[in-house]
């Protein structure tokens, strides 16, 4: 089975301390460290034990900067095979449809019996993956947490409201949209990275992909940001300040005090 | 008037088959045996990665006179360990002895070279009770083993069962020779005391005394049927016991010589990925650590087949108390089966393929160590087991079999340089909070003579910079010109290497070494004692480092530092010190923190059972505080109910692992209000003068 897991690099949520910056329409991104989007290593963890079990090969793909590469170099490390970098200045300021119209393109450069991509991102509005699949005309799973391969088919879990599961039957090829959970990703560490650093990685652009410059980027959005703020403090909102501890009190406190504690 | 005995050499059976045929044959058919078995033994040896440890043999020689000959650590536990020793220097003078008796088999009136005059009368009188002393031990031991039944050589339901039925075979073998030896030598006394002539001394009250005393009325021809008898009975069990001992946890009467002499030296480190591989050719290894049986050293085989299963470290192994999967003596009991299974003594050798965790080893298992090191400081006979843990946790790392809760601390790690995620700029923020002076931050406008280094948790974990705040003003108090690294400084990474992630450690340890080295400071003080074991153990060429309650005890003495006595109001308190890990058993810092605390007038303190080298782990520190392991009770809670047990309430500790671990598990034990629990640096800064 030939398996595309589609990858993006973000700040990682937990290791930063996300603040507006001071024109309000981005993150402060001086001291941010970046990393895979959490959900995509679900995915690549679930391709690689596929491949494991039923043959083939795992392709790692990401549209960003040169910085993007070490994403992919780090999930190379975790056993995919090859890696391709999308990466063009007509790329720039992308809506969700820009990106997934030059994943179209690079899908349509292989041969994948199977696409993942991570339910979500940590930044990203969980619109890709829908996306692709109605471009490619591809059957499309979201939030699978379990896959079984068979032939010329799969059986796919999904988890639904209320913690139900539902377990679909859908036909290769397909785009799939991999829950966290569905596996344990396992470790890469500096060695592994290493181990991989002189694998090649080409970089394609719109016109190694046959896109037209104007379908992708700022110029082809049709979402565009307007403003970046957090959430005002609304009516009955307090924030609770002062030392852990001191918090903790409080919390307690205010708990007693309206009864949810006795 | 009645001849003398016949002796084994010129008996002949039935009066025609000389018997001398038999004591030539016995040895030479025995040792033939015994060399075809340790040949066998020594093919995972010779196959194993290597080791090196044929350095230093002068404190190698030490070792082996302190701990394998003067049995250093046996007492350690009373009753085994008399009843050991009394078995092992008998042995050890006996052995002369058994080996005389095996010629006089074949050669009448053998006598050891050198034991015909003076020197024999001496020998041969220490031997009779040597013997006895012996026997007497092993009927002691048959009796403990068999109706008393210590719990700690019991085995687990998943282990099968246990050995005692090996332990009362050689104990049965041990009070053979000694019965047979003693009889052979008695009824050839009782005989000459028949025929009238000065009969040979034995020493009064031994074995061989009383049955000369009963043997003496009985008729010559039983006398030479128990001499002769005898006589064979002694040679059979001897070679029959030599034989065994490879076969099983005997083995050890064979290799602890050897395993005491190969003993690992030093404390507190790490063995390397692979001996004769620098750091720089580590990326050229296919492999990392112990996947498979060949990938352990000869050591680890060496250890395996030393261990005698007592149990000495699985009964002080804190893992083990709290129900986690880990169990050491096992760790080597499980590696030495494999070895037999698979190298083994009348088949084919098999191949050794399979992965060891997930087959004799699990993942739990090995995770489940704090690396506290309190088996191997009870190992009588020096078997390691940190450096085994380490490697097999390499070998997971290497196949990114790490668990869930240690990936984002490991990733933080490297990117951040702390397991929290945390702000490199943020580091230092615990000094803003200084008011009577400032900290200096090392950079390159700044300088001192001394860096406080003050690791992961101290820096950012709000309950333990107060630990950081406490150091800071007891070097400001007692003069000392000091500064700290801010961002530049990275986690120690003590437990980043024991956990596994050697690449990794390596990084942030040529970070630290850079900055520090950078930063031109002449000595090294820190509060934590994981971030002390590694710069003093795991770093190079850096300036001297010691632990903070080394600094405090010799600026007391000096005079730099002055305590006022401890608080009329605060009646009641009494206070004991937990030794941690790091800075007790691996750095062998005891007395410093012990005389800190002293030096506070009026306090009261006590000892808890478990202290010293026999400190029982907090559960352990950096890393460790992500591990979720599977576990009846928490390590913290037991020591929380020791120090209640010690009559203590107050619990001092010199490390913020310890800290955090105790101050938590007062609060699962339900002792808040009852317990607490103080770092030495907080307790000194609160009796500053």
């Amino acid at each position: 089975m030939e398996i595309l897991v589609c990858v993006k690099r973000v700040p990682d949520t937990a290791e930063n301390e996300i603040e507006i910056n001071s024109d309000g329409n981005d993150i402060e991104r001086d001291d941010l460290v970046y990393s895979v989007n959490e959900w995509d290593n679900y995915a690549v963890e679930e391709a690689i034990q596929i491949v494991d079990k039923v043959g083939g090969s795992v392709t790692v793909v990401t549209v960003g900067d040169d910085e993007s590469e070490e994403v992919l170099r780090r999930e190379m490390a975790m056993g995919a095979e090859k890696g391709i970098l999308l990466s063009d200045d007509a790329f720039e300021g992308s809506d969700g449809k820009g990106i997934a119209t030059a994943l179209k393109a690079a899908v349509e450069k292989g041969s994948y019996d199977l696409i993942f991509t991570g339910a979500q991102a940590d930044d990203g509005a969980a619109q890709v993956g829908g996306m692709l699949a109605a471009m490619l005309d591809y059957p499309y799973a979201s939030l699978v947490n379990l896959i079984e391969p068979g032939d010329g088919k799969l059986k796919v879990g999904r988890e639904i409201e209320g913690g139900n599961q539902e377990i679909n039957e859908i036909e290769l090829p397909c785009v799939l949209s991999i829950q966290t959970g569905i596996n344990e990703p396992r470790y890469v560490g500096i060695r592994g990275i290493r181990k991989v650093a002189s694998v090649e990685i080409p970089t394609l652009g719109a016109s190694d992909l046959g896109l037209d410059a104007g379908s992708v980027g700022e110029g082809a959005a049709k979402v565009r940001r307007v403003d970046y703020f957090m959430p005002e403090m609304g009516e009955g909102a307090e924030m609770l300040e002062g030392s852990t501890e001191e918090i903790i009190d409080k919390l307690i406190e205010l708990l007693k005090a309206k009864g949810g504690l006795k | 008037m009645d001849s003398l005995l016949l002796s084994p050499a010129t008996y002949k059976l039935f009066g025609f088959f000389p018997m001398v045929i038999f004591s030539v044959l016995i040895p030479v058919a025995a040792i033939a045996l015994f060399t075809f078995i340790l040949a066998k033994r020594l093919a995972p040896i010779v196959r194993a990665k290597p080791d090196f440890r044929f350095d230093r043999p002068v404190e190698r020689v030490i070792n082996v006179i302190k701990i394998w000959l003067g049995q250093y650590r046996h007492p350690r536990y009373m009753v085994a360990g008399v009843i050991h020793m009394t078995i092992f220097f008998g042995f050890l003078i006996l052995s002369i002895r058994s080996t005389e008796l095996v010629f006089k088999g074949i050669k009448e009136g053998f006598i050891f070279p050198g034991l015909g005059g003076i020197l024999g009368h001496i020998y041969y009188t220490l031997k009779d009770y040597a013997s006895t002393a012996v026997f007497i031990a092993a009927v002691v031991a048959f009796i403990r083993r068999a109706w008393f039944r210590p719990s700690r050589y019991s085995y687990p339901d998943s282990y099968g069962e246990d050995h005692t039925w090996e332990a009362l075979l050689v104990l049965g073998f041990i009070m053979t020779l000694m019965v047979s030896e003693s009889l052979y030598e008695a009824v050839a006394v009782a005989q000459q005391v028949h025929a009238g002539i000065s009969p040979d001394f034995i020493s009064p009250l031994t074995l061989g005394w009383f049955f000369e005393k009963i043997s003496v009325h009985a008729g010559r021809s039983t006398l030479q049927s128990l001499h002769i008898i005898s006589y064979y009975v002694h040679d059979l069990t001897f070679f029959t016991f030599l034989c065994f001992l490879p076969l099983g946890k005997h083995f050890h009467v064979i290799t602890s010589l050897f395993n005491v002499y190969f003993m690992r030296l030093e404390r507190g480190n790490i063995r390397p990925v692979r001996y004769g591989v620098s750091d720089e050719e580590l990326d050229d290894l296919e492999s990392f650590g112990v996947k498979k049986y060949d990938d352990f050293t000869w050591k680890d085989i060496l250890d395996f087949y030393t261990c005698a299963d007592c149990g000495r470290c699985s009964d002080q192994c804190p893992a083990n108390f709290v129900g986690r999967p880990l169990s050491p003596r096992f760790i080597s009991l499980k590696g030495r089966d494999f070895a037999f299974e698979h190298y083994s003594l009348f088949s084919d050798f098999t191949k050794r393929d399979e992965e060891l965790i997930g087959t004799i080893y699990s993942e739990d298992e090995i995770w489940s160590c704090t690396t506290c090191g309190a088996c191997e400081q009870e190992c009588p006979i020096g078997i390691e087991y940190i450096n085994k843990i380490v490697d097999l946790r390499r070998g997971m790392v290497d196949d990114g079999n790490v668990p869930q809760t240690l990936q984002k601390p490991l990733q933080s790690l490297g990117k951040r340089g702390n397991p929290y995620g945390k702000l490199e700029k943020k580091r230092a923020d615990w000094t803003k909070e200084l008011e009577d002076f400032e900290v200096k931050i090392l950079d390159k406008k700044e300088t001192a003579d001394t860096l406080y280094f003050v690791d992961s948790v101290t820096s950012y974990d709000e309950r333990m910079q107060s630990i950081a705040k406490a150091t800071a003003t007891i070097l400001n108090r007692a003069g000392v010109d000091f500064g700290i690294l801010g961002k530049k400084e990275k986690d120690s990474a003590n437990e980043v290497r024991r956990f596994g992630e050697e690449m990794l450690f390596q990084d942030l340890r040529d970070r630290n070494t850079d900055a520090i080295l950078d930063s031109g400071v002449s000595r090294i003080v820190t509060a934590d004692p994981h971030a002390l074991n590694a710069l003093k153990h795991e770093y190079k060429d850096l300036p001297p480092v010691e632990h903070i309650s080394q600094f405090m005890a010799r600026s007391i003495a000096e005079g730099r530092i002055r305590l006022k006595g401890i608080c009329p109001e605060e009646p009641g308190k009494v206070y004991t010190y937990h030794d941690p890990c790091y800075l007790g058993r691996h750095n062998s810092v005891y007395d410093d923190p012990r005389e800190v605390i002293d030096a506070i007038a009026g306090i009261r303190r006590v000892e808890m059972v478990k202290s010293r080298d026999r400190s029982f782990c907090c559960s352990g520190g950096g890393l460790m505080l992500f591990y979720e392991p599977e576990e009846d009770e928490r390590m913290g809670v037991v020591r929380v109910r020791m120090a209640k047990e010690a009559g203590a309430n107050v619990i001092v500790t010199a490390c913020p692992f310890c800290l955090t671990n105790i101050e938590d598990a007062i609060k699962v034990a339900g002792l808040e209000g009852e317990m607490e629990a103080i770092d030495l640096c907080e307790l000194v800064e609160q009796h500053l003068q």
